[in-house]
């Protein structure tokens, strides 16, 4: 496939707004048009755990933050002046009472969030754990459980129950929204698989073939299968990639079967990891953040490297990025939100660390530079371009 | 009668104790929402159910039972039982 960002004219960043969750609370960092000056805004929210911080990019104004604490039950802020000020949804996700005498699942935390087609304003889809899945018709207000899956006993099989999850327990994630059809849905579940709505979530099917799963486990079931992160190229919608427990993959719609790409990363780093990066307008250029799944899966950069590692060319080969990062002794690594990038030429990728560094490259991963340290681990990173009235 | 707000939930009441009343543990807690919309669902799952770290105590008897009735009861005091880190 060819590059499709050829001969695109260069495209300076505007401004750019990075917002950063974190076990601990959530900031906003502001950059300027270099993006090498940037100014802290926050804490937001010190002490609540926030997993995920994003703008509505329909609006370039609405934040939701998924927050918890320790200690209190889960919710949504919202805020509509970009974090000036902040309101509670007056009804977060929460799952459907159960019949008399059944013990129903209660939601832990509000894990993902993700806005609606452009043509659906105030249409928010959320992912939870344990794994479910709820939507908002009111720009994050008020939320109700989305699709039969939350309740289907098939779906529920699927799921497992919480202590199959991860160790921050089960999750619904990487819900993504076709930006030809806003009918088109996929959602994926760690664990439960990827799955694929054609008829705006009245229905979903498991999309599996092609991934594999732990060595002596049932492919076919959905219950065995772990994706990490799982994207779809803006510019090519029918192509996807997909970080799983058991490597990397690409899917070329419309053939069901997912690739193993990740079979050409070095032997020595392995193709385990949490994030998945797509360039914004190069469906063949992609990012991604190995980490050490061997033995008992220490979750650390291998051997103490760091490196993110791309492709130019769809997975066909990769190459390591590490200019500017820790050589040697860093034992941190990122999570499945805490990576990504923005939409200027050329592209600037931002990752933060479970030690709490936040990092930036200005050039595609060629050179890497820390923007902040000494944060709490940080769960998600999401950039705003373009946003006016910053605080 | 006098609520007792643990420091966790006094972003929505502004002070440490509050007014609220009914029959049973349930209700105070509904009207308490209604004051302060959205603490309940802090304290309370969508199940009904107690969350874990919180804790109801009625003149001094810790309480289990959302449909405990609170007949002549003066304090509710809502504790936050920290554990963790």
């Amino acid at each position: 496939m060819a590059s499709e960002n050829k001969g695109a004219a260069q495209r300076g960043p505007g401004t750019v707004v990075l917002l950063v969750a974190t076990r601990k609370g959530a900031w906003l960092y502001h950059g300027d048009a270099t993006r090498q000056h940037w100014r802290v805004d926050g804490p937001h929210f010190l002490g609540h755990i926030i997993n995920h911080l994003v703008l509505d990019p329909r609006d370039g104004r609405t934040l939701l933050a998924a927050a918890k604490t320790g200690h209190l039950g889960p919710t949504v802020f919202r805020s509509t002046d970009l974090g000036r000020n902040w309101q509670e949804a007056a009804r977060p996700p929460a799952f459907a009472p159960a019949p008399d005498g059944q013990g129903g699942r209660s939601v832990d935390h509000t894990f993902w969030l993700t806005p609606g087609h452009a043509e659906q304003p105030g249409v928010w889809y959320a992912g939870t754990s344990p794994q479910g899945l709820f939507r908002s018709e009111d720009g994050g207000v008020s939320w109700a459980p989305f699709s039969p899956i939350n309740d289907d006993p098939q779906y529920r099989k699927w799921m497992g129950s919480v202590q199959d999850g991860t160790p921050d327990g089960p999750k619904l994630h990487s819900i993504i929204v076709d930006p030809r059809e806003a009918e088109h849905l996929y959602f994926a579940m760690s664990g439960g698989g990827v799955h694929e709505s054609g008829d705006g979530g009245r229905s979903f099917a498991p999309l599996l073939d092609g991934i594999e799963v732990v060595e002596g486990f049932d492919g076919s079931d959905p219950t065995f299968h772990d994706p990490h992160c799982v994207r779809l190229c803006p510019t090519h919608p029918d192509r996807l990639y997909q970080q799983n427990h058991c490597g990397i993959y690409r899917l070329d719609r419309p053939s069901d079967t997912w690739q193993r790409i990740g079979r050409a990363m070095p032997a020595e780093v392995g193709d385990i990891g949490f994030p998945m990066v797509v360039h914004p307008r190069d469906a063949n250029a992609v990012w991604v953040f190995p980490m050490d799944g061997t033995s008992v899966w220490p979750r650390t950069s291998p051997g103490g490297k760091p490196a993110v590692y791309g492709t130019r060319d769809g997975g066909e080969s990769w190459q390591r990025l590490d200019a500017g990062l820790p050589a040697e002794q860093a034992w941190w690594t990122v999570k499945r939100q805490a990576m990504t990038a923005d939409s200027a030429d050329p592209v600037g990728l931002y990752f933060g660390t479970t030690s709490g560094e936040l990092w930036m490259s200005g050039d595609e991963g060629r050179q890497w530079t820390r923007i902040a340290a000494h944060l709490p681990e940080i769960y998600a990173v999401e950039v705003a371009m373009g946003v006016e009235g910053a605080p | 009668m006098k609520v007792l707000i643990p420091s966790a939930l006094r972003s929505y009441t502004a002070q440490a104790y509050a007014e609220a009343g009914g029959d049973t543990l349930a209700a105070v807690l509904a009207e308490l929402d209604r004051s302060y919309p959205g603490i309940r669902f802090r304290m309370i799952d969508e199940q009904n159910r107690i969350r874990p770290h919180i804790r109801f105590f009625v003149d001094g008897e810790q309480v289990f039972d959302l449909a405990r009735r609170l007949d002549g009861v003066q304090e509710l005091v809502i504790v936050q039982a920290l554990s963790g880190g």
